[in-house]
């Protein structure tokens, strides 16, 4: 196990220079001079030389690779263009934001997805079955940025429930400590926040949920079904044990194998999502933030985000990896 | 099961037995319900989209834009307009004559890039697959590394180094899909390269050329239809993505993305139609194209059924 992880870690770091060197080269590979590309196409040669200086663009590429892998190293992303703030502030700023509605979101998915799922497979070819597939069905082919948009009309403005955008009420002030909207309402002792910040929370998790859940609810729904087939499972019920026990205390916790690795996959997407969902509830965090980066092409924001959700990206596949072999022992990794 | 022997007097019930791949493709089809349902979306989305001039009843994008027809709703208020059955944009323009010229954006859009994808794809995975060794170990760690970003993301990496654009968009969502297309067919090339009629080609002096046209890629085009109907609903997807983002199609292209983002402001004022239709027409799309691969899938490859 300890080896595994080891050989695992090891695996990372190809990869990890890989999406170095992407990132890196994103602002060379943008045609035309890179100084002239940061400065804008109008200004003056003067200015384009003191950038070409200050970026340093005027040594040879490696060395630029060195410099920028060693401030990056010591999480110094450079600073944005448009702002002129440290861009990696500017991504802790912002990651509280996207992280919690990332995690409410695949928490929304989890619970859902795996009990429809497990409902749908007790229950193979009912009409419960039939109309949940078929929600799972329409569920993989939304577009999250128009479920997004219809949950916004319907929820924020036809029926004024939620709010339709933002992160919390202008209304309210309250003492930042973390970042994390929920937990510091909750440590301050701010109902008021928490319960404006939560509200806010709920359209857009619900939006950015929907694609994992239904993928979660058909995995889940097909590996139970394999597992219901199984020897061990006519044995229970030859046994006499109830079905809710056989389908809880047996099936479920063998179906559950598969699902973990649908989890994990489905991070990914979340945080493709998340650039989405963010754009559509103007959420301040790190997806809007990236495609602002873009529109206003300012590369040291767009390499420094990127490396940011790649990094993240391989940490939960990391996660996934380890937590499977944990979960089915019977598979050995050297 | 027959056996066919020639010159035996077979019935109709043993002529079926001699029915082409493509015949018995389309006999299975017809039994998969869902699978129909997708193809009779797909056919309709192609119609529309090559009869868009036809079908639509008004001007996509009438110069200069009728401003005075601007945001009205359309068959189920009195205040609609004749002739404009789904409501007008904020320029004014037919919500459903540009969803009808969407399809054909978006549809080419998908065909194109899912081509780049295959292109690229089915080189580098049959050159991975077939020679192994460095190449091979090379190309999988490329893979690996574009596998490191999620798909959207790394479309819009690519997008922020060519420029904007619909065309720099399907470029983009070509390459993502790239290492995707590589691994499935590499796959394929690693087990058809075991069986025993690729010994016998090379036994007889068959040129790696050959080998690869003639025998390896016939036998694994299975994967490569399954996967590539499935990639196409994704890129149907991701470049709508990309043009609700302003980042794919640009105004005043009739792009079923870019249509969203131009009007999901307007919602507020309870304008909804502009915004509403082009999602479902994704949405349908997307759909259709998802039953269909799925339902390929299990004919094609019940292997991979999950």
């Amino acid at each position: 196990m300890k080896w595994y992880i080891a050989k695992r870690l090891l695996m990372l770091i190809p990869v990890l220079i890989g999406v170095s060197i992407l990132s890196f080269s994103l602002i060379h590979l943008a045609p035309g001079d890179p100084a002239v590309t940061i400065a804008g196409e109008h200004a003056s040669v003067q200015t384009i030389n003191t950038i070409r200086e200050r970026y340093g663009l005027d040594k040879p590429v490696t060395t630029q690779y060195w410099i920028w892998l060693n401030k990056v190293l010591h999480s110094d992303l450079g600073r944005s263009i448009v702002s002129n703030e440290s861009v990696a502030k500017e991504i802790l700023d912002r990651f509280p934001n996207t992280f919690e509605l990332t995690m409410f979101s695949m928490f929304f998915a989890i619970v859902i997805g795996c009990i429809a799922g497990i409902i749908s497979a007790s229950r193979q070819y009912s009409i419960i079955d039939y109309s949940f597939m078929g929600f799972a069905l329409f569920g993989v082919s939304m577009p999250v940025f128009w479920l997004g948009i219809m949950l916004m009309m319907v929820f924020g403005v036809f029926l004024k429930w939620f709010p339709i955008s933002g992160r919390i009420s202008m209304m309210i002030s309250f003492q930042q400590i973390t970042g994390f909207y929920l937990l510091d309402s909750l440590i301050t002792g701010n109902f008021e926040a928490f319960f404006s910040s939560l509200r806010h929370l709920i359209l857009p998790s619900i939006a950015l949920a929907t694609i994992p859940m239904a993928t979660i609810a058909r995995i889940t729904r097909s590996s139970m079904l394999e597992v219901l087939r199984q020897d061990f499972i006519r044995t229970e019920r030859a046994k006499g044990l109830s079905e809710r026990m056989v389908i809880y205390k047996h099936a479920v916790r063998n179906a559950m194998i598969p699902v973990v690795t649908v989890i994990g996959l489905n991070f990914g997407l979340l945080l493709a999502g998340a650039i989405l969902t963010e754009t559509v509830f103007s959420w301040p965090g790190i997806g809007r933030y990236i495609v602002n980066a873009v529109n206003m092409r300012d590369y040291p924001a767009v390499q420094g985000c990127i490396l940011f959700f790649a990094f993240m990206f391989v940490i939960v596949n990391l996660i996934t990896d380890i937590i499977y072999v944990y979960i089915d022992p019977r598979i050995h990794y050297g | 099961m027959f056996i066919l022997i020639p010159g035996f007097i077979m019935d109709k019930k043993d002529i079926r037995l001699r029915e082409t791949k493509s015949q018995e493709l389309i006999r299975r089809l017809k039994y998969n319900r869902s699978a129909t349902f997708g193809l009779i979306i797909v056919v309709i989305l192609i119609l529309c989209a090559i009869f868009a001039n036809y079908l639509a009843p008004n001007n996509p994008m009438p110069s200069p834009p009728e401003l005075f027809n601007a945001l009205k709703p359309g068959f189920w208020s009195q205040k609609g307009i004749k002739g404009m059955p789904l409501g007008t944009d904020a320029l004014g323009r037919c919500v459903l004559s540009r969803i009808l010229f969407g399809a054909r954006v978006s549809l080419s859009a998908g065909f194109v890039a899912v081509g780049i994808a295959m292109i690229l794809g089915i080189t580098f995975g049959t050159v991975a697959g077939y020679y192994g060794g460095w190449i091979d170990a090379v190309i999988m760690r490329i893979v690996d590394i574009m596998f490191a970003f999620p798909a959207l993301l790394l479309a819009i990496v690519i997008v922020t180094v060519l420029g904007h654009g619909l065309g720099k968009a399907m470029i983009a969502i070509g390459i993502v899909y790239t290492p995707q297309m590589a691994r499935i067919i590499r796959s394929a090339v690693l087990y058809i390269k075991e069986m025993e009629f690729i010994e016998v080609q090379k036994a007889i002096g068959s040129s790696d050329w050959r080998i690869i046209f003639y025998h390896i890629l016939p036998n694994s085009i299975a994967p490569v239809i399954v996967y590539g109907t499935l990639m196409l609903a994704s890129a149907i997807l991701d470049c709508a993505a990309l043009g609700f983002l302003g980042l794919g199609a640009q105004p005043p292209t009739p792009e079923w993305g870019a249509m969203l983002s131009k009007s999901y402001s307007y919602i507020v004022s309870g304008t909804w139609w502009a915004a509403t239709f082009p999602g479902i027409a994704i949405l349908f799309s997307v759909l259709g194209l998802n039953l269909l691969g799925d339902g390929l899938r299990d004919i094609l490859d019940p292997r991979l059924k999950t």
